[in-house]
């Protein structure tokens, strides 16, 4: 199932990365944040996967051509302005489109009923930082204006349409950006310029093809379990 | 307790607090206490306070090397439950007129301890059963009696953390148990894994009776309730029936029921490497204390762009 793959690995990859934030964060709050929305967001791939196969399968023995999530997703953490403009972009669609899902009738709709919720709590999470980075002092301006420039152009696969999920996809792409402007707006920042789509990057996790962190991340994530093949844990 | 004592001398006060302990009332925050109390106070849970923040570095370290989704969700769940007690705990320390970022400044130069345990490296995946099963299991034996801690904040922060430290222990078991029954390189795995933590587990009660420098004034105050040696051996009597169970050995030759103790005699601990460890000479010692004092200095900027929001938007600082 194509959209199951697709969604579940979204929300493997992106929680693997703010897993990565453990031990790491700027203040105790946020450690207990970004690690709760890692959470919700590993809860999410687990239920997807499982739709799609045993969940631990897909997720460790699958080599970096056989992964469906965007790009976006899978781009390092950066610093904290990378990981807040990620999380701003992601969870900004994710929410419309969960919201789209659990209107729909499809399998996915139970679960995008639920995870909205979720969601809708990371996405304000993403906003609250994007006002205090973008209205704080002059560096947290830059910082997340850099942050913002350098991650748009990953911003158009996620809105390739995916197989089996019935979304209408220009509107969402229209709402994300109405959406986006404002919290820019409200946060003295604006939208960045230049492609949002390239022929390279536009749909192309969706089919296989990632950017070169990707690769490093799924050896450091399956490593041990490909190590004891047929092993139970 | 109530102040009582509220027109007379210092000697008043004194008396009304001693009147409070000996009924075995809590002590809160606006009551009046021993400078030496509180001072002592500061110091025990700021050092707990850190040892939950330090403490999620080794764990922390297996995060993107879990091997199943599963467990990875486990341990994610429990470095994130971690810092919750961190931020706890430094609550229940501001209420005796500290803050949260002296106390970090104070960990960051050396001048406040954590726990000596968090210097040992996590080496392989079995490492945090290893630590769930031994290391929590040990807080625990230490921090069930701190739940009737005279001082009411720390008593009850604990009541909290303990919860969520026995679910965690628990989980730490069953993963050793999994690995145990699992493949033959699990089993070492896991072998292996109690092996390096048992010693330092042991060494996590503190010194014994005869060399704690803290311990009779404690336990006077009623903020400790048990000995060193006490607890230590409460929790060697607890792990060796569990290691049966587990099917894993624990690595001391001297280990034996003793039938006119009623308890397990058990070898000498190295007290030397225990020294070593808190005079910053373990394992991961520099590790630990650079990763903490970086993540704190890289993020700098972030909570300077919130103070800043806050101060513009009229917000109470966060």
């Amino acid at each position: 199932m194509t959209a199951a793959l697709a969604l579940g690995d979204d929300a493997l990859v992106l929680s693997h990365r703010l897993g990565e934030w453990a031990g790491h964060a700027p203040v105790l709050e946020e450690e207990v944040a970004l690690a709760n929305i890692a959470l919700d967001l590993l809860g999410q791939a687990r239920v997807l996967l499982s739709l799609a196969g045993d969940e631990d399968e897909l997720a460790y023995l699958r080599e970096e051509r056989a992964f469906r999530n965007v790009q976006l997703v899978e781009q390092p953490n950066g610093d904290f302005a990378h990981t807040i403009a990620r999380q701003l972009y992601f969870s900004t669609y994710q929410e419309l489109l969960y919201e789209e899902l659990a209107r729909g009738d499809g399998p996915f709709a139970p679960l995008a009923a639920k995870a909205v919720k979720e969601v809708a709590y990371h996405r304000d999470h993403a906003e609250q930082w994007t006002l205090r980075l973008g209205d704080g002092t002059e560096e947290s301006h830059q910082r997340m204006r850099r942050a913002l420039d350098a991650l748009w152009r990953f911003t158009g696969e996620l809105f390739e349409p995916v197989e089996g999920c019935e979304v209408e996809w220009s509107a969402l792409h229209g709402a994300w950006l109405s959406r986006v402007t404002a919290v820019l707006t409200r946060a003295t920042l604006s939208l960045p310029e230049g492609p949002w789509r390239g022929a390279w990057a536009a749909g192309a996790g969706r089919q296989g093809i990632h950017t070169e962190p990707f690769g490093p991340m799924l050896a450091q994530m399956q490593h041990l379990h490909r190590s004891h093949p047929g092993a139970a844990w | 307790m109530t102040t009582t004592a509220a027109d007379a001398g210092a000697g008043a006060y004194e008396a009304v607090f001693d009147a409070a302990l000996a009924a075995d009332e809590r002590i809160e925050p606006r009551d009046w206490m021993p400078d030496d109390y509180r001072a002592s106070l500061v110091r025990q849970i700021a050092q707990h306070a850190h040892s939950e923040i330090i403490g999620m570095q080794p764990e922390a370290n297996w995060i993107s090397r879990a091997p199943s989704l599963r467990r990875k969700a486990i341990l994610m769940a429990k470095v994130q439950d971690e810092a919750g007690h961190g931020l706890y705990l430094y609550s229940a320390a501001e209420t005796l007129g500290t803050s949260r970022d002296e106390l970090l400044d104070k960990l960051h130069s050396g001048r406040q301890k954590y726990s000596s345990i968090f210097n040992y490296p996590t080496l392989t995946w079995a490492d945090v059963g290893a630590i769930g099963w031994l290391v929590d299991g040990a807080a625990i034996t230490n921090q069930v009696p701190l739940c009737r801690c005279s001082y009411g904040p720390y008593a009850r922060a604990m009541v909290r953390i303990c919860k969520e430290e026995s679910f965690h222990q628990r989980q730490g078991y069953e993963l050793l148990l999994a690995l145990s029954r699992g493949t033959e390189a699990q089993h070492a795995m896991a072998q292996d894994a109690v092996d390096r933590w048992w010693w330092p587990s042991l060494m996590m009660f503190g010194p014994p009776d005869d060399a704690s420098a803290h311990s009779a004034q404690s336990m006077a105050w009623k903020i400790k309730r048990h000995s060193n040696d006490e607890l230590r051996q409460r929790f060697v009597d607890i792990c060796v029936p569990q290691a049966e169970s587990l099917g894993l050995t624990l690595p001391d030759p001297d280990l034996k029921w003793n039938e006119e103790r009623g308890h397990h005699d058990f070898g000498p601990i190295d007290w030397d490497e225990f020294g070593e460890v808190l005079r910053g000479n373990g394992p991961c010692n520099t590790q630990r204390i650079s990763q903490r004092r970086r993540a704190h200095e890289e993020g700098a900027w972030v909570r300077e762009a919130a103070a800043a929001y806050a101060a513009k938007h009229g917000e109470a600082r966060a």
